[in-house]
């Protein structure tokens, strides 16, 4: 080797040190940016998320330290718990009906504002509103409103020659009650709509009238396909939270169930009132947790909804492939 | 097939006083190529969209065959139209865009598939039908657009600027295919665009609009060796013709302007001419453009002229520049309006 090839060596191997000890550099930058997110994430979500796996295998009563027994508590829930097949169910109603009927009202409300000519943000104000109320105040605002007997809903249906519904206090019309709520309370949805909407390409729209599109025609070709990762985005949310569904239900079966004994006494487990139809998959897990104090289980149950919406969502977004567009995504 | 007519059409924008075109009267033959051309804001994409029924016709009237469109929807028009950007569906692959207006007119699959294929193969898209816009080149995602608008031979195709997006290049090139596919279908074309280079090539008759208004509509040759006012003569030609006041020139009297295309005017070392520093020399080939500053009348004014490469000056060298009597257009400097027949 001659001497100037060891020297080019030696100058190659220094480069590389400096360029490493930059990329380390960098790295512990992005660290050091990243870390009060990091701290969050591990002792927030990271810590209870151990600690909610850990206790789903023990029997914990918040008094007496946890105790191992195992797969038991899933044991129960899978087999022996007969509260679990109608929550389940309960929840599955509020994604397959209600998620729905909120997507697709956010979606009519945002066309509509979409092509109003004049007050596009008024419209867009007064729709959005109610999503600013707190959820809390907005269900006892429903269950006042809805009241069977006193409630201005049911007067003014009385008035009409409509016998109006027993709204919160029927086990039919609970769940359609709540549904009401959350439809009034779409706003979000809908702002998050109306900016997919006016965000599509004007011209699109001028090209494929010019190619003979009527409205559905230009609705199903430029619109939807154009919006559809909005639609993607607004179902998963929807869906996640349907399974987190729980103030709007507790609050509305505690008012409820208070109105119809005229006492609001809470010893009476007016959990899922009336007759267990608001009785929810979080709704179960909150009574058993802070309720019957039964953490092991209540862990379990939580657990169990963590894989669950885990899943549901891979399976909505692989699904989704087919049918959601990203502009300038190549395929 | 069939003409165009606009009847005194203008184009009012709501909040706005000034149209946007005013009392457009424009009659294209059956089969022909017009070219509306004007700088931006001179109402030529307006006047397009009129046609297309994309604005609305808030005087006069737009006249499709022996109908009176103005009032019906861009549908009821059989017009196709190539938009700038393209207006391409991203979502959907090549074959779909090109299909997409039969799709639409509930054209059977195998009809519609056939016809795409055969337009495919005309615009050398063959290969590339299985794709989405996003993989194409900008030249490719052109000749979709294309494709989209002759699949269903349309009475009248629209133009709106469809090659700005395009290198300059490619630009002469689909310049050369736009020209060869309209005298194959022999549709009748309404082309917009702000180059007059291209619409000089392109059209059979060029019209321009400026501020709102036409301004001259005839073959290209015509606007070029008779505009009609002073903006024609000094917006068709590249570079533009010179400008001065007549009597500079000894040319007339007060208050007209002469003009001269720069291949018009000799270049001397010195003699009679007026006296003029060359700034610039711009090399166009066989050709240049000799780029002078003179004082005419206490004015530094810029003169054009065109000449061999071989006898061009320098830059910094004084000539003497004498425009050819015989060559000059005259006009009127108040209205603008053209003076000599010759």
């Amino acid at each position: 080797m001659t001497e100037a090839a060891i020297t080019a060596g030696a100058f190659t191997q220094e480069r590389r040190r400096a360029r490493r000890r930059a990329a380390w550099r960098r790295r512990r930058l992005v660290l050091l940016l990243m870390s009060p997110w990091l701290v969050g994430f591990c002792l927030f979500f990271g810590y209870p998320l151990v600690m909610s796996v850990y206790l789903s295998f023990t029997h914990y009563d918040l008094l007496s330290s946890p105790k191992w027994i195992g797969w038991a508590n899933y044991h129960y829930l899978f087999t022996q718990d007969p509260q679990v097949g109608p929550a389940v169910r309960n929840t599955l109603w509020l994604i397959l009906i209600m998620v729905p009927l909120q997507v697709l009202f956010a979606f009519g409300v945002a066309m509509m504002v979409a092509r109003a000519r004049r007050g596009v943000g008024f419209f867009r104000t007064i729709f959005y509103l109610p999503a600013l109320a707190p959820p809390v105040a907005a269900t006892m605002a429903f269950v006042y409103l809805l009241n069977p007997a006193t409630g201005p809903v049911n007067v003014i249906l009385g008035h009409l020659g409509i016998n109006g519904p027993l709204w919160f206090q029927s086990p039919q019309w609970s769940k359609p009650s709540l549904t009401l709520l959350s439809i009034w309370g779409v706003g979000n949805l809908m702002i998050i709509f109306l900016a997919a909407i006016l965000d599509a390409p004007q011209q699109l729209y001028e090209s494929a009238e010019l190619d003979g599109a009527g409205p559905f025609q230009r609705m199903r070709w430029v619109t939807l396909p154009t919006i559809s990762p909005v639609i993607l985005f607004s179902v998963v949310i929807s869906v996640i939270a349907a399974m987190q569904y729980f103030t709007q239900a507790y609050v509305a079966a505690n008012i409820a169930s208070g109105q119809a004994s005229q006492a609001g006494d809470q010893t009476v487990n007016n959990l899922g009132y009336p007759e267990g139809s608001t009785l929810f998959y979080p709704v179960l897990l909150y009574q058993h947790g802070f309720r019957f104090f039964n953490m092991g289980y209540a862990s379990a149950l939580s657990v169990l909804l963590l894989i669950v919406a885990f899943t549901v969502t891979v399976l909505i977004i692989r699904n989704s492939r087919r049918w959601v567009h990203y502009a300038g995504a190549v395929k | 097939m069939a003409e165009v007519r606009y009847v005194g059409a203008t184009r009012v924008y709501p909040g706005n006083d000034a149209p946007a075109v005013e009392a457009l009267d424009l009659d294209i033959a059956d089969g022909e190529f017009m070219v509306l051309v004007g700088p931006s804001g001179s109402g030529k994409t307006t006047a397009l969209r009129m046609l297309a029924g994309l604005e609305e016709v808030d005087a006069g009237a737009v006249f499709i065959g022996d109908r009176d469109v103005s009032d019906d929807p861009p549908k009821a028009r059989d017009v196709a139209m190539v938009f700038q950007n393209y207006a391409l569906y991203p979502y959907l692959t090549v074959a779909a865009n090109i299909g997409f207006p039969l799709r639409i007119a509930k054209v059977p699959k195998r009809d519609r598939e056939a016809r795409v294929k055969e337009v495919a193969k005309l615009l050398g898209l063959t290969e590339y039908l299985d794709r989405k816009p996003a993989q194409l080149s900008g030249g490719q995602r052109q000749r979709v657009a294309m494709g989209r608008a002759i699949v269903r031979v349309p009475s009248v195709f629209l133009m709106d600027e469809p090659l700005s997006n395009l290198d300059a290049k490619l630009r002469v090139q689909m310049r050369a295919d736009i020209a060869a596919l309209q005298a194959d279908f022999g549709v009748t074309t309404v082309y917009v665009t702000h180059d007059q280079a291209e619409a000089m090539t392109l059209g059979h008759r060029v019209a321009v609009l400026h501020e709102a208004k036409l301004q001259q509509v005839g073959p290209p040759r015509e606007l070029y060796e008779r505009p009609a006012n002073l903006f024609v003569a000094g917006f068709i030609g590249s570079p533009a013709m010179n400008l001065l006041p007549a009597e500079a020139l000894g040319l007339g009297t007060n208050g007209k302007v002469v003009g001269f295309r720069p291949e018009h005017v000799d270049i001397g070392d010195e003699g009679d001419g007026i006296r003029g520093r060359v700034e610039v020399v711009e090399d166009i080939g066989a050709d240049a453009y000799v780029f002078c500053s003179a004082d005419i009348r206490g004015e530094q004014t810029r003169l054009v002229a065109r000449t061999e490469v071989r006898d061009a000056p320098q830059q910094g060298e004084h000539v003497s520049l004498r425009p050819r009597p015989e060559e000059a257009h005259l006009f009127d400097s108040e209205s603008g309006e053209r003076l000599t027949d010759s």
